[in-house]
This record gives C-alpha cells, structure tokens and sequence, in this order.
C-alpha cells in the first residue's frame, strides 16, 4: 500500500497543528558525531578485499586520441590493466539526465577529457602508470572561443522593447560577464565498484541516485535491475556529482573486466575538467522605466556555451521572467557550441549569475533614476507573473527588503558613493533582491514502526545539507516520536526512490514523501483506536484519540507497521508560478590604493515558506552567501585561450572564498506557509543564499568608491583599474 | 608519483652524502616537493628527510640571528626576538600560504620553493623550466600571476614567496654545506638565478648542497613594513608585495632597503631603488621616482599588465607609512 499525492492546487497544513514540537526546532544533525569523528565512511573509504585501483588518464589535447604506449605501460609494475573502452563517458551526464551521457574513448571533444583508465594493485602504481601513459591527439580542434561562432538560440520576445527603451525616460543598455565557475565540493569525486555476477554495486559520492542508477546501466548497457549505488554520506556536490560521473562509470567497467572490486578517485585536477562548470556568461541587461522608476520593459539575454551533445543551457534568465514588472520583455539564453570541458549545474544554475548581474543593473537604475535601490524594487514587484499572467503561490520580496532592510539600518545610508572613508579604506553598502524559483519533484519513502521507534528509508542523499536531520524531525513530528526514536536510512538505490539533492528541492520534495509515508501510518494507527486519523494526537510515543491514550507500541500489539508515501507534482506547479524570495544587504570596505574589497558585514532575510530546522536552514544560507562572495570577489575559472583548457585546476588557485574573506553573516527567516508548495507547506532554500548576494556585494563596492564592476569576479587589478 | 627511496638524516654530513646520488633531493616540510612530485613534475628517486636533524633553532649570535634551515614558518614567526627587532619578516610569514601550511613549511624550503606557474604543474603543456628547450607555455597563454622583471625569452615565472622578499629587505645570508664538507655563506641577492636560458636552474646550489641555516644582521632600519595585495584575504599568493626596512633620521632617509614578491622572477631587490631614497627627504615625488626606476625594464604579458601600477601605488603607501 502506498499514500500517493500528486500536488494540483493548495494544501492543507497538518504541521500546525502536531504535538512533537521537532519540527522547525535547530535540531543537531543525528549523523553529526559520525561525521566529526571520522566513523562516516565516504565512498573512497569502504575498501573492499582486494580491491585494485584505477587512475584516469586526460586527453592533453583535441583531435582523434592515440595510446602511444599502452603495452610499456601494462608491463609496468602491479599494473593490472589499460583500458580504453568505449563505454567510458566524455564527461558527467547532466542531473536528472536519466541516461547515458555522450560517451567514447576514441575522440576528444575537449582537452582534459577521460580516455583510458590504468589500474594496478596500489593506488601509487596506477597514478604513476597512468602518469606514463602517452596520449598523443590528432585533428583539427573546434572552437574554444565564446565569441568566434554562431549561437543557438533566441530569446522570448514580448511586446516592443526597443521601443519602450527608445520612449523611456531612463534606458540603461549593459553588459555584464561572469566567468566559468566550479563546484569544487570538499569530499572528491570516487567510487568503487564490485560484482557479483552480472549485477554491479558501486559505492559513490552521487546526489540523485534514481537516476544514477539508469545512468550507469545505461551506461554499462545493463538492465537498471543489475545496478546498486550507495552515497550515504555525500561530502558536498554543489551540481557536480547530480549526473553518473567518470569514475563511477570506469570503475564499473574495470572491475568487470578484471573480475575483482575496482576503486577510482578522481584527483582534483581531473575533477575540475570531467565533472560539469558553470558556464561563462555575458549578460546583456536592458532596462526601460519612466520618471518613477517603474518599469516599462527589460531585456535579459545571455550567451552561455556548452559542449556539442549536451542539452544543458546555464539557465540564466531564469527569475527574470518573473522577477520585475515591465510589458516589453526579451528575455533568454543563446548557447555556443564549443569544445572547453561541459557545461552543467552548478550552485543554483540560473539565478547565482542571473540574480547576480540583474541585480547590478538594477542598482544602476537606482543610480540613474535616483531612487533608493529598496525602493526602486519595491515599486517593480508585479502582482502577477508578467511573463505568463499567473498569479504567485505567494509574494515575499516586499516583507523581505523591509525586514532586511530595518535589520541592517539601511536607512542611515548616505546615498552618495564615497560618502563614508576610514583611513586608506572607502566605506560602502549595497543590497540586491533574491529570488529563486521553487520546483518540486517526485519522490517514495518508507517508514517502518516497531515498538522501538521508527526507521525512514529512501535513497535521498545528504550532501551535508541536513537530509538526515529535517527527515527525522519530519518522521518525529508526524509520529509523536522523540528524534532519538527515529533512524533515517538515506542514499542505496535498494530504498524507495527520493528525489535526491539538487536545485533544493531536496527537503521539500522527499520530506513530502516522508510527510505522506507517516500519515499512511497514522491512518493505521487512527484505525487501529477506531478514530478518525485528523483527531489523532501522536506524542512522546503515546497515542490520543478523544479522551483515551494509549501507548503507541501497546497500540501496535506486537504488529510492525509499515507506511509508504508518494509525492508528485501536478497542477499546483503549473498554476501559479513559485519562488523563493529574499533580500541580501552587504557592507564593504575598498582599499583606495590597491583596490582590495574586504566584505565588513552581510545580511540576508529570507522566506521559503516554512523553515524545517532553524539550523541546517541557516547554514545552508551562510554558504550560499559565502558563495555569493566568492562570485563576486575571488571566483574565476581561467580557460587557456589557446585550447580552453582549464588553466587554475587546484585549490591554490581557484579562489574559493576562505574564512578570511567572510565576515560574520546574519540570516532571518521571514515567517510563511505556502499552501501550494505542499502539505509541508516549505519550499527549497538551498540556493536562494546564493542568489544575488554577490549583487550586494559589487553594489557596496559602487557605493564605497565608486567603481562598477560588471566583469566579475571584481579582483583587485580591476577594481584599481576604475580608481585610477 | 614515481617509486622513491627514503632516508632520514640524523646530521648535515650524512645529508649531504645521502643527497649525491644523481637525483636524489631533500625533504623538508614536503609542504612544496611532495605536491610536485604527485604530479611528477619533479620525479627524485630518493628522498633524505632533513627535519630530524637539529636544524630548527634560532639562536643568537650576537646582535644577528641564526636561522636553522628547518624552523617552521609558523614558529619563525612567532618567535618573539623576531617579532621584536624583524618585524617585517614575521609579518611576511604570516601573510603567507595558511596556517596549517606554515606549520610544515621551513626556511630552507620556503626559499626553495618553486614557481606556482600553471604550466609549470601541467606536464601536458610545454615548459622550459621543466624541460629546457621545450618552449614556455605561458608566453601567449594566461599570465595573470607571472613575473614583470627579471625575465627572459625561455621563461616569465615568477618567484612566489613572502618570507624571501623580507629577507632580500633585511640583507639575509643564506648558509650552505657542500658535500665535501665545506660550508660557504651567500647572499640572499646571489642566492637565487634569473631564468636566462637555462629557467631550470634556480639558485647557485649545485646537487647535494644542503641549505645549513639563513642569517639575519642586526636590522639596518626600525621602520619595516611588509605589504601584501593578493586576490582574497588569505591563502593567495601575492599579486604584488613590499616589503621595506627603513631608517628616518633628522627627516631623511638614513638606510632604505625594498624588497618586492609578485614582480621578479627571484626575490627582487634593485639597488637603484634603494640609493635613490637613501639621503633623501620623503616625499611622494620621490616614491614615484623609486617607482619609475624600480618599473623602468619591466616587461608585461598581458595577464598581468595590471601590475606595474598595482606597485606603484603599494610602493607608495609602504614608503609613506615606513616614514611617516
Ligand atoms: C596552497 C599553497 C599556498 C601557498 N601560499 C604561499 C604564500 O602565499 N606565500 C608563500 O611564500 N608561500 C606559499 N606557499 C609555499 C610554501 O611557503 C612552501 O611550500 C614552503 O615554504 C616550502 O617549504 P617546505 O619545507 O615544505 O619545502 P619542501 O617541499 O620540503 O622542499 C621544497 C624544496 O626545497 C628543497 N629543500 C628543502 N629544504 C632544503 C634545505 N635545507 N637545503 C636544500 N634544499 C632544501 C627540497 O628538496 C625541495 O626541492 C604555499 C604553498 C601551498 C601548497
Ligand atoms: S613561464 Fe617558465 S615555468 Fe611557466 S611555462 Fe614558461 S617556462 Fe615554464
């Protein structure tokens, strides 16, 4: 038996009314100890009995690829194998692809591409074999350079912009660029797989196993019966581990071949080259308004790029569709085919850079218009999608500029820029809005009911994001159970399907699911008390219906109950258009002689409908916008201009922002349900963080001393270049 | 990560001999070599361990300082006779590299440390620094964070530490022990080799020479300052650095010495600079002045086109706050 809902209008709220108190409480992580201690195992750590291991080897440039010396190789000591198979994937499939990616060993579409793997009894062995592996390329390279082809695509135009630009009383045509950005999650890219039979279990670091799953089977050319993932603990993936990834695949393939557990880890040069980028973007921005500000049209057309074969554009128009009023509209993405490693999602694909550059502009606008930037937003909130006329599940940008606004003081703002100076050092502030939208996917999850408590179990993953602590809060809030009473298995393909982490919708798609599993169980309950499932009051284990409780463990007399709940999205979600919302307000200090930018305080408030735990909420906010910083201040992924290679594929160089650079930061959530984003009444929060913080940040830096930077990441040299 | 032997040295004698076999390299806090040899960008074949040997004391010596070759980055700079009377140089160490890093990070190795050149680390991209006569990918390619002076035709990289441009400006020696024994003493300036045609060769040691201990003089000026601009606020190499030791007597400038980081393909220091400022009163036409000459056969890629006026203006401000 299984609860099945799919989403098609509003819902009803069951959490108000719970006794538990869990839910929304700052609950620690259950797994937190494991992690801290060491005794989480990653998906490098389970080593297998004798395991071998295996290295990729790249392709060192484009063109039809040659394994000069594959024989010296094998015959090097404890190698086992060099295998170039032409099952092996160009790079990581896209999230939610479901099945193979572009695959081949024989041609390499980017340079860095994976073309053999080497393995050996050590993992010492297999780097240095797969270090002498020569690979020689031949053919002539496609195009690396964004502005040497012709784009696909064209934008949704509405109405006349041109027009509206040409009668408007302020018309602001701008051009911001952001660059290739990587995910560079802490824990590597590694899996090992091990047969028994003809069905595979692999061991990975993934975040939608469902789909994992088909991939690799598809991948393999097996049926997905055959297939088995495990990512317990998944140590961060921010887009680069949503699709089947290179080493899973090879390692699958090596351990057939060998007949014996296979283990690849990716190092973390190789991780940056197969696993997806953020695309580069120029954005140009047009804004047409009149002498109020209000705007009469807006233009947001991006150029992204993408390998040959890959259906993934960087979303970057995303919330501008809904973001601002304005009848005159041009708003899309064209996409170049070129041949630097793929494209795919990162860290909130779409809005961290879209937000982020639209709402430079809109700071602009302020400028020219005169208007305080809060107000200049307040007055564009449509009350309605202008770009499809449908109504907003809620709208929460006003009640966010306003409370961030008190919060930070933003009313003592001197609206001049350089109008605050300490020593060497311009003083500024700047805000930007948030929006993100919210999607809901599909998801199962099971709970069993015993006598001692309960265990939830789906293949949802945890990325470090609080899976485990929001299902188990869920779990002991629907079931008047105590958090210690409520285990939470998560991430084996063996569980039913979740709908795994990605564009946050993680929490609220499977919490649902969750939410659905324990209500099939009251339902069970309620009837076992003769009652009706609503009256039911579940707490610390008892069980109340009318004036009789009794224990819940009397109640199952002797019977482990098992719930089942199903959740899909439905018209809910094609009704009325959802988002996220929120408000980011930066303070930043300039140095006026080297043009350094040191972030002095940040501020977010944010309204996600309801918050399932204080805590990881929170944290998940402070990454995003430390994120947020990084985009604006430090991160840039350098493509060789020669043959796009990535030039800055370590740590030391691709500047992820450090503590030093992130000041303390304060989140607020505003108070809301939204009815129609669920019975849980909560949307996802993940990325909103990240949207538009950096915005904040380079309009403090206008603010402070007067330099717009709108080719981002504003590093110093650039910076100076406007002090000059 | 080719196969390696391994062999901890209890003294410099036994070092040194370990340390003849044709390539064989010592290790000291590995915070360098073992990231390069992972990617077999240096590939010895034996490795002698010289952090076991007595080498990290500071000890001094009269009014100068002795450095032992494996004092940490970290103790160095906590030291409190350092902090006291070199200030500039604790305050280079700190601003370099992370903490964990600078607890493994020596002196001697600190020195020794190669260029973070992309290409450098990329053994599919040529590189004559690698390979001389390979050619140099740099060149034509991204030269955001290579060297302004000192370059050549063969290679542009630059020199990538803080702790060395404090001791270019406080006029450190560096101690040597040959293999035969014999212990010679260089200076910091002689010490390291601009890249001509062999960008291989970075210093005047010779195989199996063993950095000893680095001394340090009694400062020659109480006004020191080290000033650092880099892409975030920690854990990144200098974009463009200064480090300066200065006298001010009567309202002249008595003893100037400048180092910088980020511009030179070794530590640099130009004489000129410091002549032009000695003797005289400061002000900022002199600064720029010093800039002018310091900046006169700078040579730019690009990449880095932005650092001739970064140094001005970082010059500049050190010069005003070191005689202020
Ligand atoms: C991510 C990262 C960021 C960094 N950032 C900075 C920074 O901002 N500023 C900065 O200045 N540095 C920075 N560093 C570099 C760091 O300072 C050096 O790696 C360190 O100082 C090297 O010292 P070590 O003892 O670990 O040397 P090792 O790695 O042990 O050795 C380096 C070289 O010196 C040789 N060697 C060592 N000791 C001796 C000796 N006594 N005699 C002869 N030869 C010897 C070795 O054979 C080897 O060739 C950074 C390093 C990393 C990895
Ligand atoms: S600059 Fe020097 S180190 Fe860099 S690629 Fe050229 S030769 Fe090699």
């Amino acid at each position: 038996m299984s609860l099945d809902l799919k989403l098609d209008g509003r819902s009803e709220d069951r959490f108000g009314t719970m006794a538990q108190g869990l839910l929304g409480t700052p609950a620690d992580r259950p797994e937190g100890v494991l992690k801290v201690t060491g005794a989480a195992t990653y998906a490098a750590e389970n080593l297998p009995e004798n395991c071998a291991f295996g290295m990729l080897v790249r392709a060192p440039g484009q063109g039809k690829v040659t394994a000069v010396n594959a024989d010296e190789v094998r015959a090097m000591p404890g190698v086992l194998a060099v295998i170039r198979d032409e099952r092996m994937i160009r790079n990581a499939a896209q999230g939610t692809a479901n099945e193979a990616p572009v695959q081949g060993v024989d041609h390499a579409e980017y340079v860095g591409q994976p073309v053999a793997v080497v393995v050996a009894e050590s993992f010492e062995q297999a780097r240095h074999a797969a270090q002498s592996l020569k690979i020689t390329t031949e053919g002539s390279p496609g195009p690396v350079d964004p502005d040497a082809v012709e784009p696909e695509g064209e934008p949704t135009r509405t109405g006349d912009l041109d027009s509206a630009m040409k009668d408007a009383v302020h018309a602001l045509d701008l051009t911001y660029t952001t660059p290739s950005h990587s995910s560079t999650p802490m824990e590597p890219h590694a899996a090992i797989a091990e047969w028994d039979g003809d069905r595979v279990s692999v061991r990975a670091s993934l975040q939608m196993l469902k789909y994992n799953r088909n991939e690799l089977a598809d991948c393999l050319g097996i049926s997905a019966e055959n297939v088995r993932i495990q990512s317990p603990f998944v140590g961060g993936g921010f887009g680069s581990k949503l699709g089947i990834t290179a080493e899973a695949v090879s390692a699958a393939i090596a351990a057939r071949e060998l007949g014996r557990p296979v283990r690849v880890v990716q190092h973390r040069r190789q991780a940056f080259e197969t696993v997806t980028r953020r695309s580069e973007t120029t954005q140009r921005i047009r804004l047409a308004a009149d002498a109020e500000g209000r705007l009469s049209g807006l233009g947001h057309e991006a150029l992204v790029s993408n390998l040959p074969g890959e259906t993934f554009a960087e979303p970057v128009t995303q919330a501008s569709a809904f973001a601002y009023a304005g009848a005159h509209r041009v708003i899309g993405e064209r996409l170049a085919r070129l041949h630097r490693p793929a494209a795919g999602s990162v860290r909130a694909p779409g809005e961290a850079v879209g937000v982020t550059a639209f709402e430079c502009a809109m700071d602009e606008l302020a400028v020219k218009t005169g208007l305080d930037p809060v107000e200049l937003r307040r007055r564009n909130i449509p009350d309605k999608d202008p770009s499809s006329g449908k109504p907003f599940s809620s709208h929460m940008l006003a009640a966010a500029l306003d409370d961030g606004a008190g919060r930070f003081g933003w009313s003592d703002r001197a609206p001049e820029p350089r109008s605050r100076r300490e020593g060497e050092w311009w003083i500024g502030s700047g805000m930007a809005a948030a929006f993100r939208v919210n999607i809901m996917m599909e998801a199962e999850a099971r709970i069993d009911l015993t006598p001692d408590g309960a265990v939830v179990e789906t293949d949802m993953t945890d990325l470090g994001t609080g899976t485990y602590a929001i299902l188990t809060q869920i779990a002991g809030e629907a079931l008047g159970l105590p958090a210690e009473s409520v285990t939470v298995r998560l991430g084996d393909t063996d569980f039913p399907p979740g709908s795994g982490s990605g564009g946050s919708w993680g929490s609220a798609t499977t919490g649902n699911a969750v939410w659905l599993a324990a209500l099939d169980l009251r339902r069970q309950i309620a009837a076992r008390l003769d009652c009706d499932e609503a009256e039911l009051t579940l707490r610390d284990g008892q069980a109340t219906c009318g004036n009789v409780t009794r224990a819940l463990a009397e109640v199952l007399g002797g019977d482990d109950l098992r719930g089942h709940g199903h959740i899909t999205a439905g018209d809910a979600f094609e009704d009325v258009v959802q988002s996220t919302f929120g408000a980011h307000f930066a303070e930043v200090a300039v140095s006026d002689v080297t043009g350094e930018v040191r972030v002095r305080r940040m501020l977010g408030s944010f309204a996600a409908g309801r918050i399932l735990n204080e805590k990881t909420a929170r944290s998940q906010c402070h990454g995003g916008m430390t994120w947020g910083i990084g985009m604006a201040l430090t991160e840039e992924l350098t493509h060789d201009r020669r043959d796009g290679h990535m030039v800055n594929r370590d740590l030391a160089e691709y500047h992820v922002a450090v503590n030093a650079d992130v000041p303390p930061l304060e989140v607020h959530f505003l108070e809301e349900l939204d009815p129609w984003s669920g019975p849980m009444q909560s949307k996802g929060l993940g990325e909103l963080g990240i949207c538009g913080a950096g915005a904040a940040v380079l309009n403090a830096v206008y603010h402070a001393c007067g330099v717009r930077i709108r080719d981002m990441p504003a590093t110093p040299d650039k910076v100076l270049a406007g002090l000059e | 990560m080719r196969p390696f032997d391994y062999v901890r040295a209890t003294d410099a004698a036994g070092a040194s001999n370990a340390a003849q076999a044709a390539n064989a390299a010592f290790i000291a806090g590995g915070t360098n070599l073992l990231d390069l040899m992972k990617l077999e960008v240096m590939a010895p074949e034996k490795l002698v361990d010289i952090s076991r040997m007595g080498l990290d004391q500071v000890e001094e010596q009269g009014r100068d300082l002795r450095i032992g070759a494996t004092v940490t980055n970290s103790d160095l700079a906590a030291d409190l006779r350092v902090r006291a009377r070199w200030p500039v140089l604790s305050r280079a160490l700190l601003a370099g590299a992370s903490g964990q890093l600078r607890n493994k990070a020596t002196t001697g190795g600190n020195l020794l440390q190669r260029t973070r050149c992309p290409y450098f680390y990329d053994t599919d991209t040529p590189c004559n620094k690698r390979q001389p006569g390979e050619g140099c990918s740099a060149l034509g390619g991204e030269t955001r964070n290579h060297a302004i002076l000192g370059t050549s035709a063969e290679c542009i990289a630059l020199h990538p530490s803080d702790m060395a441009v404090a001791l270019r400006a406080l006029d450190a020696r560096v101690e040597v022990r040959v293999p035969d024994g014999a212990v010679t003493e260089h200076e910091l300036g002689d010490f390291h080799r601009q890249p001509g045609d062999r960008p291989d060769r970075e210093t005047v040691l010779n195989q199996g020479d063993l950095i000893t201990s680095v001394l340090l003089p009694a400062p020659a000026g109480d006004r020191q300052v080290y000033r650092k601009v880099r892409d975030r606020a920690s854990y990144a190499f200098a974009l463009v650095s200064v480090a300066a030791v200065l006298r001010v007597e009567e309202g002249r400038i008595a003893h100037a010495a400048i180092g910088f980081g980020g511009l030179g393909t070794v530590p640099w220091r130009d004489p000129s600079v410091d002549e032009l400022l000695t003797g005289e009163r400061p002000t900022t036409a002199l600064f720029d002045k010093a800039a002018d000459l310091l900046l006169q056969g700078a040579e730019t890629h690009g990449g880095d086109d932005f650092k001739p006026p970064l140094a001005r203006r970082v010059l500049r401000a050190v010069l005003e706050e070191a005689t202020a």
